[in-house]
């Protein structure tokens, strides 16, 4: 392995960390300003959506580095959003309540990213002009 | 506050590294089996920690941070998006039922281990 490959995963992992150190404190303002099913289902639902923003724009105009997606998508993105706490909420509730928020969060966060590469479309129409 | 923050931010660069390194380590042709895997492995941790109750401080390093951070709802929902837009929906089904039941299995698993 060269200096070079090595200064490259150091980068790598710098970018990752950061991203995750943010995204995991921004999940958490979120939490302390709508506590409970309410914030974690805010966290998802907008992540998804800047998420499949992210994804196809990589696929159609290719604007961000690749540096760029990985702080992005990789470290902040999916720190921010979070299957874990929503799993043990989901339990944690009345039956029905859960069953509830599963459906939700799963129609919501599918929807975010319909919408996010309807965005990401939207850019690539207008960047052909 | 600054405490929490700091608590929080570091639990979340080492679960985002970790599942960054689970990524680059599982192969997923047809399933994208490292987000599932992330998914309940981190539900399972966070069960453990939660039903535990080792404090404050534990709760928003280990359950707010690394597993919050380590687990990805997002991921999952371009996973499922993307499975259906390349036309595996029963994949997409299997998947997205998957990650709940199999999650919910796990920290099922964890209060019976703590209780």
């Amino acid at each position: 392995m060269t200096v070079r490959d090595r200064l490259a995963d150091i980068e790598v992992v710098g970018l990752v960390v950061i991203g995750g150190f943010l995204g995991a404190n921004a999940r958490y303002g979120i939490g302390l300003l709508y506590p409970g099913l309410t914030g974690t289902f805010v966290a998802n639902v907008t992540g998804s959506f800047v998420l499949g923003f992210v994804v196809y724009e990589a696929m159609y105009t290719d604007y961000l580095t690749d540096r760029g997606r990985l702080l992005v998508s990789t470290g902040f993105i999916s720190s921010y959003t979070t299957y874990s706490t929503f799993a043990y909420e989901t339990v944690a509730v009345e039956p029905l309540l859960g069953l509830l928020n599963v459906g939700a969060s799963y129609s919501f966060g599918f929807a975010g990213v319909v919408l996010g590469r309807w965005v990401a479309l939207r850019i690539r129409g207008g960047s052909r002009e | 506050m600054s405490e929490s923050i700091l608590l929080v931010g570091v639990g979340g660069a080492v679960g985002a590294l970790g599942r960054y390194t689970v990524a680059t380590i599982v192969e997923g042709d047809r399933f994208p089996l490292s987000t599932f895997l992330v998914n309940v492995v981190g539900s399972f941790l966070l069960g453990l920690v939660l039903f535990s109750d080792l404090g404050e401080s534990v709760r928003l390093f280990v359950g707010v941070g690394v597993c919050g951070a380590f687990t990805t709802f997002s991921t999952f929902s371009v996973d499922t998006v993307r499975l259906v837009e390349d036309g595996h929906v029963w994949t997409a089904v299997v998947y997205a039922l998957g990650n709940i039941l199999v999650s919910v299995a796990a920290i099922g698993v964890a209060w019976f281990l703590t209780g």
